[in-house]
């Protein structure tokens, strides 16, 4: 919301970036053009650094422990090469799991980003608004009273966000609907939500209990191909709807009347936008969980990285997708003996560096 | 202090006499309705239960005891002890939520988002795994000390930097610790089933037992603290208000935003934690009451005060009767129930009204 308000290059009478350095060599236009340039730039630059930090990332998570060796041989065994050999090791454990957190960390970095702009409040990720409450609840539900577990839990937790933010709609629909009234509702339906898991946590046998917690702090463990293929497919399909829904975004964020002007209906564009993020948000929620933290703080970083106008949309899913494979990657091997789910570490990581980034960036007073 | 500037604003607001009297006479109107709303649950909460007792009786016994009498010990040493507490956890929540809500100028903000419950939850967790203490009464002075720690953390790293506690910065601040004590409270329950077991029922918030022999005695180590907290709450009021204009505004005015800001998060640490340290985290009283609030008593934050104190305690106490009678001769705890009994108040309330921003 405030880095809204830091961003440069207020929307000038060039509103298609695209068309403009053509010609015009005249001074007032050059100003912002140019400001736009660094900023597209500066853009890039970030977009770089985050694609090799995740590319590291992902190198360390499937080499570690001196396994470079076997996951080259893996890698020619799959591309057919000569000299390749399946690994178990890296084909079976490693590989799909630092796919998931890759796919995961990207679905939340967007979805929070999302909501996060188009209901211009930094609290109003999926986590807050009780869709990932509304998972949760539906997951403990299929665990302690269905009994059982697998795809089914993730297909109960899938309809569980979806019947949250179902509900959360028509609920805030007063002849449009009002990002304001849409947040109240969101997390009204939150506590409601989680005070029903509280009830069935209180209510359970305590090794059942265990098994809950694991799932609604979010955890990837050793995912099977199926499950990452499915989430991979939803975001391929979703692709195309998360590039329309950043358009509509730009034209929003330039107020209700400015936005009609441009031929965008703004409750209709609101509501697209939300459905997209809704939907990144329950599938990637009904794989891994509601991995705490992610959905909340990859838009906030990558708008402080990337530092122009717009929700940075690219730079968010590339920050979510870093998040959770480093975090993963802790959570597997940094810990010692101890293997925990990996909603512990993006908690127990993810909030001292967002407090450290805080408290840095404000001594420069350029925070928050 | 400042006064002359706030009284300044006031005027400017309602130069018109008989607007202005319009104005106070719906705040009164509000305050009395929700004075009438608090009797009338602190009777249904002494009459009302497993065992129904007639109104007549519950005057009875609070008139003169007869001993031995099952009805009488009812009221006496069961549902007064947990109307008191929930008079003074109520109160204490909502005063708190309409600060939180006023210095961060969020709507979404409640005193979890200072830290409160997640250190209140760290610190008793730890007591019980750590220190093996397992009776309620035993966690008030840990969860008291851990809402204070992390509300000081949460303060301090988002007051550094050179325009002090911004909203956003205490809001990004508070979420984040929170987040990550959560995760810690997380970690230590999958390792100690033990802890589980004592942890999960703390930690719903509940009303029953905790205002009875030792709770009693708590209570009253507890209430000084919360006294000062009201009382600083009462003196923010003003300067809330102010604050409410924006931050340069309010500068403008004579507003030292630092002093004020720091004063508003000792008055939430000493009413929320105080509230936690007795019934544990209850959740939503402090982020609903000063929205039922504001559609009737407008934006002032001197107005939404005094109504929190007493719509705070109806929530909590209506809460804890459909609590008791949903599940006879059971009882659901106080703090499930809140937010089912809540949420749709609050969605009515945020559907039938013309929301105003902060």
């Amino acid at each position: 919301m405030s880095a809204g308000l830091l961003a440069p290059g207020a929307p000038g009478p060039g509103v298609d970036p695209a068309s403009a350095p053509s010609s015009a060599p005249s001074s007032p236009p050059a100003a912002p053009a140019a400001v736009r340039r660094t900023g597209r730039r500066r853009t890039r630059r970030v977009l770089g650094a985050l694609v090799m930090l995740l590319l590291v990332a992902v190198a360390a998570s499937l080499t570690w422990g001196g396994l470079t060796d076997e996951v080259l041989a893996h890698l020619r065994a799959l591309l057919g090469l000569p000299g390749g050999q399946v690994s178990f090791v890296v084909g079976t454990l490693r590989l799909p799991r630092v796919a998931m957190s890759v796919l995961a960390g990207v679905a939340f970095g967007l979805s929070g980003t999302l909501f996060q702009t188009v209901l211009r409040n930094p609290l109003a990720s999926p986590d807050v608004l009780g869709i990932s409450g509304g998972a949760s609840l539906a997951a403990a539900w299929a665990i302690l009273v269905l009994g059982v577990s697998g795809a089914a839990v993730s297909a109960a937790a899938f309809g569980g966000a979806l019947a949250v933010a179902a509900a959360i709609y028509p609920l805030s629909w007063r002849g449009g609907v009002s990002g304001y009234r849409f947040v109240l509702v969101g997390v009204s339906l939150a506590f409601a939500v989680s005070s029903g898991l509280g009830y069935l946590l209180t209510r359970a046998a305590v090794d059942e209990v265990r098994a809950v917690l694991v799932w609604t702090v979010g955890s990837i463990g050793t995912p099977r191909w199926p499950a990452v293929g499915l989430l991979a497919g939803a975001l391929v399909v979703l692709a195309p709807a998360v590039a329309v829904a950043a358009h509509r975004l730009r034209a929003l964020e330039l107020g209700d009347d400015l936005a009609g002007g441009l031929g965008v209906r703004p409750d209709a564009a609101r509501l697209g936008v939300l459905a997209v993020g809704v939907a990144l948000a329950a599938v990637a929620t009904s794989q891994v969980g509601p991995i705490a933290f992610v959905a909340f703080v990859s838009g906030p970083i990558a708008r402080r990285l990337v530092r122009g106008a717009g929700p940075a949309l690219a730079a968010s899913a590339l920050v979510g997708a870093v998040v959770v494979v480093l975090a993963e990657l802790v959570a597997q091997h940094g810990l010692g003996p101890l293997e925990v789910p990996v909603g512990i570490v993006t908690g127990l990581v993810g909030a001292p560096s967002l407090l450290w980034l805080l408290a840095t960036l404000n001594r420069k007073g350029r925070g928050a | 202090m400042l006064t002359s500037p706030a009284a300044g604003v006031a005027r400017l607001g309602a130069d018109r006499p008989s607007a202005r009297g319009a104005v106070r006479r719906r705040r009164l109107a509000t305050l009395l309705v929700a004075a009438g709303l608090l009797l009338l649950a602190v009777a249904a909460s002494l009459a009302l239960g497993a065992r129904p007792i007639p109104l007549a009786t519950v005057l009875d016994a609070l008139a003169h005891r007869v001993p031995g009498d099952v009805d009488h010990s009812v009221v006496l040493d069961q549902r007064l002890p947990r109307t008191v507490l929930a008079l003074v956890v109520g109160a204490a929540l909502g005063l708190a939520g309409t600060l939180m809500q006023g210095v961060t100028r969020n709507p979404l903000a409640d005193p979890g988002l200072l830290g409160v419950n997640a250190g209140a939850s760290v610190a008793v967790v730890l007591a019980i795994a750590v220190l093996g203490i397992t009776a309620p009464a035993g966690f008030v002075w840990f969860a008291f000390a851990g809402a204070a720690a992390a509300a000081t953390l949460v303060y301090g790293v988002g007051a550094i930097g050179r325009e002090g506690a911004t909203p956003v910065k205490l809001v990004l601040a508070g979420t984040a610790l929170s987040a990550g004590l959560t995760s810690a409270v997380t970690l230590v329950l999958l390792t100690d089933t033990a802890a589980t077991t004592s942890f999960r029922f703390w930690q719903v918030g509940s009303l029953a037992g905790r205002g009875t022999g030792d709770g009693a005695t708590t209570l009253l180590a507890v209430a000084p603290f919360l006294l000062v907290g009201a009382l600083l709450a009462m003196v923010c009021g003003r300067s809330l208000d102010l604050l409410s204009l924006g931050d340069d505004l309010a500068r403008g005015l004579g507003q030292r935003l630092g002093l004020t800001r720091a004063l508003v998060a000792v008055a939430v640490v000493l009413l929320a934690g105080g509230a936690t340290a007795l019934a544990g985290p209850i959740a939503f009283v402090g982020l609903v009451v000063p929205h039922t609030l504001r559609p009737f008593l407008g934006p002032s934050y001197r107005a939404l005060l005094a109504g929190s104190v007493l719509v705070g305690p109806v929530l909590l106490l209506a809460a804890d009767i459909v609590g008791r009678l949903v599940v006879r001769p059971g009882e659901l705890e106080a703090g499930l129930v809140v937010a089912l009994v809540g949420a749709p108040v609050m969605i009515a309330m945020v559907r039938r009204v013309k929301l105003a921003g902060l």
